[in-house]
């Protein structure tokens, strides 16, 4: 199920903006990967560059190759919405779609994916709502608002909805920055749980979620305003926060900078 | 929903701030006092306006209803300046009713279409002008809409009129074999039309609304386009959708003059969309006017006093629909 990630040279512009150069790395299957680094660096932008989101806003592209198990994802003959669906994304807000139930939030991607059947749709809405540690808290009220639940509910609600399509892979921004500390860690469990079946790439600001949730971290930093993002160091995480080869890291990591 | 936080900021006053002495007071009769009357005062002026329309119309129209020989309901005609006088709203409020339910029928599904390409297909160079030639269509003059309809636009509806007789002439609707002229079909294809700018701009507006994170939440579940305006899109802009149809139907209703210049002007309750007839209230008020005696006139009014009433059912309705609609945005934001 679970898939590895190559970027080779991976740029993205916003327009004629380049806000990444050149990233090249490699994400390994069944592992949490984190991304951290200063605000502007770019790693949100590389994290949506991965499932072909960056490309949805207007004038924003990306060059280079980004190989999954081997295929570019960026090749012309490839379907976006295909890419899309093996590689589920998590955003910043938890984001439900506010008109609909508990339930079609849930199965929102199946119905898109034209599965229609009742006990399929129910089967799967349970089995991921089971996986996202939901289950039990919403059980008897699948048909209330996703709207309605509480921040950190919306949050794991929003991982049950991006793994119900059984993606290879599980991109998530921020995941935790809109939650309080009881959330945050109820959704670094789910992590941890996760990683069994998926690739997991997380990007945060918080340095010791990092360390805690990641099996590898890739530091990402600026040298100035206008310049390009670039992927600084990239190794095991116990090694970026212990013993970093990079200058630039430590000094982010110590908190002397960003 | 951000929780601002409202701190008061120390009065303005010839105490120094922070510099002891008694607080400052309160002034009596401020720029404040004066704004909230002012606010206040034209606040009641439309209560008042509304009051004055609807007594204007009982007062006037009592008389005629009273001299009338036939039921105001029901009664198929209109024979008001006659002696004694014999009219009934049940044609004109039917044909009303029927001209703005096809208009809508008929701009509704264009409406959207293009409110969605020019919010969400459309390159932006292209949405602009575009939307700007749709808020054009809404500045042109009724009376010009029907000018054109009535010298112009019937050729090409009389052409669309035999074609639907001769493919589906066995239904009512379309049982008419001409002449074809002015007709409930002519009316309506006008007065779609003309509430084309409305509905557009107002769902365009909702369309454009949509929260990012929701389509973005759409797209990386695998979305197309057209799968993302359907789950994302739309079911977020229903509300706001029903509103602008509401809208769309308030204008319709109360048109006037563009179609007194494309409908029949007859008395008769029917389904019949291509021959020669069709008649609404606010067009019979026009064409009759002129020429009523007094009794005539009064009739006219009460027949106002009708449409007023249909018209405040719907804007009523689509009000409440655009106040629930906000508290819908503000807690799902």
């Amino acid at each position: 199920m679970a898939t590895r990630i190559e970027a080779c040279g991976v740029s993205a512009y916003y327009g004629s903006f380049k806000a990444i150069d050149a990233v090249t790395m490699t994400i390994e299957p069944k592992s949490v990967t984190a991304l951290i680094g200063p605000s502007g660096c770019g790693k949100s932008t590389f994290l949506r560059s991965i499932n072909r989101m960056h490309e949805v806003l207007p004038g924003a592209h990306v060059e280079g190759q980004l190989l999954l198990d081997g295929q570019d994802i960026y090749h012309r003959e490839v379907d976006v919405t295909a890419v899309r669906r093996m590689i589920g994304m998590v955003f910043q807000r938890p984001n439900p779609f506010p008109t609909m139930s508990i339930y079609d939030n849930v199965v929102a991607g199946l119905k898109l994916n034209g599965v229609k059947r009742k006990p399929a749709l129910d089967n799967a809405c349970e089995k991921a709502l089971v996986r996202a540690n939901l289950w039990d808290e919403v059980r008897d009220r699948l048909s209330r608002p996703g709207a309605g639940l509480s921040g950190g509910q919306q949050q794991r609600l929003c991982i049950a909805r991006a793994i119900a399509v059984e993606p290879q892979v599980l991109l998530m921004d921020e995941p935790c920055s809109a939650l309080d500390p009881i959330s945050t860690l109820a959704i670094e469990d789910l992590i941890n749980e996760l990683k069994n079946q998926y690739t997991i790439v997380i990007v945060t600001h918080n340095m010791q979620q990092a360390a805690r949730v990641s099996d590898r971290t890739g530091f990402f930093s600026i040298d100035r305003t206008g310049e390009p993002g670039r992927l600084i160091e990239y190794d095991d995480t116990s090694k970026i926060f212990t013993n970093p080869a990079m200058k630039r890291t430590e000094d982010y990591i110590t908190g002397r900078f960003g | 929903m951000t929780t601002s936080s409202m701190i008061a900021s120390p009065a303005q006053g010839s105490s120094a701030p922070g510099g002891g002495g008694p607080l400052p007071r309160r002034r009596a009769l401020g720029a404040e006092t004066v704004f909230r009357g002012t606010t206040t005062v034209a606040g009641a002026m439309v209560l008042v306006i509304i009051v004055a329309i609807a007594t204007f119309l009982v007062i006037r129209a009592l008389p005629s209803l009273g001299a009338n020989q036939e039921s105001f309901w029901t009664y198929e005609g209109w024979f008001a300046d006659s002696d004694p006088p014999q009219f009934g709203i049940a044609a004109l409020a039917f044909g009303t009713v029927l001209t703005s339910t096809l208009a809508l029928m008929l701009a509704v599904p264009v409406a959207l279409g293009i409110a969605l390409f020019l919010s969400h297909y459309a390159p932006r160079r292209m949405a602009a002008p575009l939307g700007f030639a749709v808020d054009l269509l809404a500045a042109v003059p009724s009376v010009v809409f029907g000018l054109w309809g009535r010298d112009w636009f019937y050729e090409p509806v009389s052409s669309l009129s035999s074609w639907l007789h001769s493919v589906a002439g066995w239904l009512p609707l379309f049982g008419s074999d001409g002449p074809y002229g002015k007709s409930v079909l002519l009316g309506s294809t006008v007065l779609a039309i003309m509430i084309l700018p409305i509905i557009t701009s107002l769902s365009r507006e909702v369309f454009v609304k949509t929260p990012t994170a929701n389509e973005e939440a759409a797209l990386a579940l695998g979305a197309t386009r057209w799968e993302m305006i359907r789950t994302a899109v739309l079911p977020y802009g229903r509300p706001g959708i029903i509103a602008a149809v509401m809208l769309g139907l308030g204008r319709a209703l109360g048109e006037t003059i563009a179609l007194a210049l494309t409908l029949g002007s007859t008395y008769a309750i029917g389904l019949d969309l291509l021959g020669p007839g069709g008649n609404t209230i606010a067009a019979n008020i026009a064409n009759r006017f002129g020429e009523a005696n007094a009794t005539g006139r009064s009739a006219l009014i009460a027949s106002g006093l009708v449409l007023f009433a249909i018209t405040l059912v719907v804007n009523v309705t689509a009000r409440a629909i655009i106040y629930r609609r906000r508290e819908f945005t503000e807690s799902a934001a």
